[in-house]
């Protein structure tokens, strides 16, 4: 073995002409490879997954329990089609986050301010609404991460061996669709402004005037957790100004890029906390809209 | 106040080596299992290292070897505790034709990182034992290894930090092995030429560059890499699939185009050869890089993440698409700039020469003009040759 | 990998022909290289390890150059006159103007290579103060500026596809039947095959020495192999008896040995004390420094927070001072544990104290060595970091003595005299590996014909070098490295004296015949015990140059320390210790140093007044 770099500037080279040994079939949508050589024997056991003596299957043991969790919670609330919202009959004025805008004519009267847009829509408001929560975080950066982890084992945790035989990470459809993560940024963006509105219209009180309740503190609360993770979006922080080179020629820009690097950093702890801030908001309204209980107020001014 | 006490009085022992819950459970019982019977891979001719001296070396070390590689005064500093805790490090031993586990069994000695202790084998029980070490003060990133299956610089690992006391030490992974705990990591200097240099633009008549430090701050970052490679180490795409090493330059390469991409002054646009050649979809952004990097890059968030949504500029965002249209585009490509002459991609330093001579007319000595004209006329005409020789 | 372990040499090695081979992949070699390669000569780069893991990653503070970004009175000639001033004017004058005039033009080119510098307001490089530099000088990238040289140095290289054996160890040079240098033979570490190189000049850049001495802040790499070949080859070695020591170093734990401790700690109130608690200093205060300093430890103390109405502490005594105090201390056997003397800011000072003014320390003991600085002294002893001496070079082309040699870097001597000031040797490796690079494209290109390294050197330096493999019982490589760095830590370390360098020598004798014996256990591949082995000769080689080298210099100056001489002479101002190979016996000569020009002598005039 001559072991050095031997320099020669060849950027591009056939799987064949570097001699390599292919493994696995050549992969198709890769018709040029790197010339480095493959399949020589590597050190350490070849047959544990890991070596790793912590417990290393915690975190995506938790990611599956928490994700599983929401996910057949929101599918039921999403399709239960009612309960989303609590209106003047109980002096409220509540939207359920999965359901907001409301925009079928399934909508019950005073959840749809924005009116009716969808007027063939046959099945539950919510599912409309919620493709675009689900997009966002299904392309969320963070989301990747935990989901690739705990439900596709590729791989379960740092140094463990991958659940699977063959790769290609997002290089292929379905995956490489996960580039469009910035559209839904803006449409999230959108349905944020909405969902602050929610929150606003829930301080007015139908028959008692303008106050506060658990509920509007419920909807005021996820849409400024949705607010934060939004703006700590990946996609967002590159909008803002990650594209750039010269920061010192887009001072704004660069100012608002120093704001949201830092909530960037923070965008996996937001990411959980506006999950399931958003599950409870709508459990809130549903349980308030079945009556289980009153919402309770805090403050009234007449 | 009194004398100074010795340093070893006053503080616990040394780490925790009584019942670690972690070494209990079922992965450390798999653990020893796994090392006893010695590995049936490769054939067992080739070996150096036999079961005998896997197991002769066991308590063979007394606590007059405790100051490790041989310094004399360390002999003399018995008022350590006589009785010192023993620990029984597991280390690869093995080249391409197979390998296994051995166990030394040796006492603790307080402040140790896992180097040192690599060190006190080889200058006592193992003095064939490779391993690959520079500065030991985990700024060369030589002394990369897997320590409890985790990726980590030997240098930077304490063995207080380990629990239990039983520390496995294995080379990396993802690289071909040559001897022990040494790897071929061949690899990565491919990978290292397969990206355009640096191209700047041009200078300001002076002949300098003017940069904001707000513009280098964030490019800085990256530049902190030490090469340890244990980004590319972790890293599952090659780590658990060898057929994309073809395809895929890793997370060291994604950091280093991305100091490129993001240089102000650079003038390349290696979008392209990112996506099509370098593998950046490869990478499903679980973060193990950013985990292992013991300089703390943040490889994924700061580098990776902006790539792929560069990339997506260039390739997927039909918005972003139209405006480079209208716009124009502003840099070379960078599969077009390989495919010309890459050596002559960057400057040479002749290209300096005419405005670093403005600075010589304050020095009046005339043993300035004596230093420097002559080279610089010697270099001069040489600059259309570089790059036709490969060398022997 | 199938190599066999034969261990008898072969007739052939595999060869591989160059114009200019460069031995060392650090900042030097690398900037050499890169001038052979971009004059279209077939070069090749040779290093003992992984490329760009260089000991210049180590270098910290900064690269030095009169750029002026920050002071513009700032020029080359307050940068020369700071450096023969540093260097106790023992420097070759030629090499210390060439180095002010041209460090600027590099540091611009290493940022067209894509180098980082932190930036003025302005946009320009920013520059930092450090000791013994008139004006803020020293271009830097935070506390990683060798990190950053080396990385953008490495991607020239590669960019200019310059060939990189990494992982070869060289074990000898070799002329031809003319004398002149003619390549070098070695061996690849992973697979343990001679190689050898044919090359028409061969520049030396191999960095330090400093793993002969027990405390170093050096590598494994630092054995000094450039010097010895060179020497062995011989060449003209000058002020090998320069090597600079850090007085306060760690010594334990192991895991932080070598580490530096900044002269803050001292300065922020910390105190050393011998192992019976004594703050010793207060017994080695100098006359020249006694109405300066305070006598009592109350106006010591007193002294950190009020500057006017007290003397200053010993503890902050100049650096030869404290460090001989730590070395009789030690002698005396009032030492620490480890060989060294406690360092005390713990007791001293608030752990609020300590985090706010010494934030890096603290974590670095932290991170290394789960040392807490704010809780518990440090055990801290002189540490070797750089030598200032080495092979004798021509200042233009970095010529040495013998034809078709080339050395720049720390290996090469002569633009540091006898003390180094910070952030020079980052400039030095880009001045001179430049014009090594140069002198050896020059040298190659007048050279015709292909060079004819002798054979039968080559099969002398292999044989050697396979000798440990034998399989024969015999010395312990560990073994003898540990007992050389002790005797060179205990005998011609950081304070020396004739006797003592004279016993060092003896045992440097007894070194040599025990080095015959040495055996390695294992076969040739990747075999640190036998790669220990074969780097043994040069240590040995080069501690014996130091060793004699101070017995000749019978004064104290700059970084050469005599307890039995213990003030400068000015006549061994006017000499350089030059030590060569001639006839296989070993020289030691004084001999004059080059004379200054009148201009350049003015500049020290127009000083005083």
């Amino acid at each position: 073995m001559k072991y050095g770099l031997r320099a020669q500037h060849a950027p591009v080279a056939s799987a064949e002409e570097c001699n390599v040994t292919i493994v696995e079939e050549a992969r198709d949508s890769a018709p040029t490879a790197i010339p480095v050589e493959i399949g020589k024997p590597r050190g350490g056991p070849r047959d544990r997954r890991t070596l790793r003596k912590d417990s290393w299957w915690q975190s995506p043991t938790v990611t599956v329990v928490i994700l599983s969790t929401f996910v057949g919670y929101s599918t039921f609330a999403a399709f239960q089609g009612r309960n989303y919202y609590v209106g003047s009959g109980r002096h409220r004025n509540l939207l359920s986050p999965f359901y907001s805008p409301c925009m079928t004519h399934a909508c019950v009267a005073g959840s749809h301010p924005l009116g009716i847009w969808f007027q063939f829509w046959q099945f539950s408001p919510a599912l409309l609404v919620l493709i675009i929560p689900l997009g966002l975080r299904l392309t969320c950066y963070y989301y990747r991460k935990a989901y690739y982890r705990a439900f596709w084992q590729s791989p379960p945790a740092c140094a463990v061996a991958d659940g699977h035989a063959r790769y290609t990470g997002e290089t292929r459809f379905p995956l490489v669709w996960q580039n469009i993560h910035r559209y839904f940024f803006f449409l999230a963006f959108f349905l944020n402004i909405i969902l602050t509105i929610d929150a606003i219209e829930a301080f007015r009180l139908p028959g008692e005037g303008v106050g506060m309740t658990i509920g509007t503190i419920f909807l005021l609360v996820n849409a400024a957790l949705l607010w934060m993770y939004s703006s700590s979006c990946h996609s967002f922080r590159h909008i803002c100004g990650g594209n750039l080179n010269e920061f010192s020629k887009h001072r704004i820009r660069y100012r608002i890029w120093k704001i949201v690097t830092p909530l960037n950093a923070r965008h996996m702890q937001i990411a959980w906390t506006s999950l399931v801030v958003v599950g409870l908001t709508d459990l809130y309204v549903r349980l308030v809209a079945a009556g289980v209980f009153t919402d309770p107020k805090i403050f009234v001014v007449h | 106040m009194a004398g100074v006490p010795p340093k070893d009085s006053g503080k616990p022992e040394t780490g925790n080596v009584t019942d670690d819950p972690a070494a209990g459970d079922e992965e450390g019982m798999a653990l020893s299992e796994g090392v006893t019977e010695k590995e049936a891979v490769g054939e067992a001719e080739g070996e150096g290292m036999t079961e005998k001296e896997a197991t002769a070396q066991v308590k063979g070390v007394a606590g007059a070897e405790v100051g490790g590689v041989g310094s004399s005064e360390d002999a003399g500093a018995s008022e350590e505790p006589p009785e010192t805790e023993q620990v029984t490090m597991k280390v690869w031993r093995g080249d391409p034709s197979g390998g296994a586990f051995v166990d030394y069994v040796l006492p603790r000695v307080e402040g140790e990182v896992v180097l040192d202790v690599v060190h006190r084998l080889q200058a006592t029980q193992a003095h064939d034992l490779a391993a690959r070490w520079n500065c030991k003060a985990g700024k060369c990133g030589s002394c990369s290894a897997e320590i409890n299956g985790k990726p980590c610089l030997m240098c930077m690992t304490r063995m207080e930090e380990l629990p239990g006391d039983t520390v496995t030490v294995a080379p990396m992974k993802t690289f071909p092995i040559i001897r022990d705990l040494v790897t071929d990591v061949t690899f990565n200097f491919v990978m290292a030429r397969q990206i355009p240099a640096f191209r700047p633009k041009e200078p300001e008549p002076d002949g300098t560059y003017r940069m904001q430090q707000i513009d280098v701050n964030r490019i800085q970052e990256f530049h902190k890499c030490i090469e340890c490679f244990l980004c590319q180490d972790v890293c599952h795409v090659i780590r658990d699939h060898e057929v994309n090493k073809l395809y895929y330059a890793g997370p060291r390469f994604f950091v280093r185009a991305a100091v490129l991409e993001m240089h102000p002054l650079d003038t390349i646009d290696r979008r392209d050869l990112l996506k099509e050649h370098l593998g950046l979809g490869f990478c499903n952004i679980t973060k193990c890089c950013t985990e292992v990097c013991p300089e703390h890059i943040h490889i994924t968030d700061n580098a990776i993440i902006p790539l792929k949504e560069r990339v997506a500029d260039s390739a997927y965002d039909p918005v972003a698409w139209l405006g480079r249209k209208i716009r124009g585009r502003r840099k070379a490509r960078a599969l077009e700039v390989l495919e010309l002459a890459p050596a002559h991609a960057a400057p040479t330093s002749d290209d300096l020469r005419p405005a670093m001579a403005t600075q010589d007319e304050s020095g009046e000595s005339a043993s300035r003009d004596s230093a420097g004209a002559p080279d610089r006329s010697d270099g001069g005409n040489a600059g259309g040759e570089h790059g036709n020789n490969t060398g022997g | 990998m199938t190599t066999d372990n034969r261990h008898e040499p072969a007739a052939e090695y595999e060869t591989h022909l160059v114009d200019v081979l460069v031995i060392g992949a650090g900042g030097a070699g690398l900037r050499a290289a890169i001038e052979a390669k971009e004059r279209g000569l077939r070069t090749a780069v040779v290093c003992k390890s992984l490329f760009g893991k260089a000991h210049t990653v180590m270098a910290e503070g900064g690269i030095a150059a009169a750029m002026g970004n920050v002071y513009p009175e700032d020029n080359w000639q307050v940068h020369f006159r700071d450096t023969m001033r540093g260097g106790k004017m023992l420097n070759n004058w030629r090499m210390a103007q060439l180095h002010a005039q041209e460090a600027p033009d590099r540091i611009m080119e290493l940022e067209r290579w894509g180098a980082l510098f932190d930036r003025t307001p302005e946009g320009k490089i920013t520059q930092r103060d450090f000791g013994g530099h008139r004006y803020a000088r020293l271009a830097h990238v935070g506390d990683r500026t060798g990190l950053e040289l080396i990385r953008t140095l490495q991607y020239r290289a590669v960019d200019l596809g310059i060939d990189v054996f990494m992982e070869v160890k060289i074990l000898r040079l070799i002329s031809d039947s003319e004398g002149r240098i003619s390549g070098a033979v070695g061996y690849y570490r992973a697979t343990g095959e001679m190689v050898l190189f044919k090359a028409k000049a061969t520049v030396i850049a191999t960095g330090s020495i400093g793993k002969a001495w027990k405390f170093t802040s050096n590598s494994w790499e630092s054995t000094g192999d450039g010097h010895a070949m060179a020497f062995w080859a011989g060449a003209d070695m000058i002020d090998m008896e320069f090597v600079q020591f850090h007085p306060t170093g760690m010594v334990w734990p192991l895991s932080v040995r070598g580490l530096l401790v900044t002269e803050a700690v001292r300065g922020d109130g910390g105190a050393l004390r011998n192992s019976e608690g004594t703050r010793f200093m207060f017994n080695y205060v100098p006359e020249m420094f006694r109405a300066e300093t305070a006598e009592t430890e109350e106006e010591a103390d007193a002294w950190y927070e009020d500057h006017a109405n007290n003397r200053r502490t010993p503890d902050l005594l100049p650096r030869d001072e404290v460090a001989r105090a730590i070395n009789s201390e030690v002698k005396a056997g009032r030492g620490s544990p480890h060989g060294g003397v406690f360092l005390d800011i713990a007791s001293r000072r608030s752990p609020e104290f300590i985090k706010r003014r010494l934030p890096s320390m603290y974590t670095q003991f932290m991170e290394l060595a789960g040392v807490d600085i704010t809780k518990e002294p440090m055990e801290i002893g002189p540490t070797c970091h750089y030598v200032m001496g080495g092979i004798r070079v021509d200042a233009e082309t970095a010529a040495t003595t013998v034809p078709g040699l080339f050395a720049a870097g720390e290996a090469a001597a002569g633009l540091h005299g006898a003390n180094r000031l910070g952030g020079n040797s980052l400039s030095d490796l880009v001045v001179f590996g430049r014009r090594a690079g140069i002198g050896a494209s020059d040298f190659a290109e007048g050279r015709s014909g292909e060079p004819e390294p002798d054979k039968g050197q080559a099969a002398e330096a292999v044989g050697a070098a396979l000798a440990p493999l034998d399989g024969k019982p015999g010395e312990d490589p560990y073994a003898l490295h540990a007992e050389l760095q002790n005797s060179m830590h205990d005998l011609a370390g950081i304070i020396r004296t004739g006797s003592e360098l004279e016993q060092a020598l003896e045992r440097l004798d007894e070194f040599d015949e025990r080095l015959e014996r040495i055996a390695a256990d294992g076969g040739r591949q990747y075999n640190p015990a036998w790669n220990l082995a074969t780097d043994l000769p040069s240590m040995v080689t080069v501690a014996r140059l130091t060793a004699s080298g101070g017995l000749e210099r019978k004064e104290s100056r700059g970084g050469h320390t005599r307890d039995d001489f213990p003030t400068a002479d000015p006549e061994f101002g006017k000499v350089n210790v030059a030590q060569r190979r001639r006839n296989g016996r070993h020289e030691v000569v004084q001999e004059p140093l080059p004379q200054m020009p009148k201009e350049l002598q003015a500049l020290f005039e127009e000083d005083k007044h």
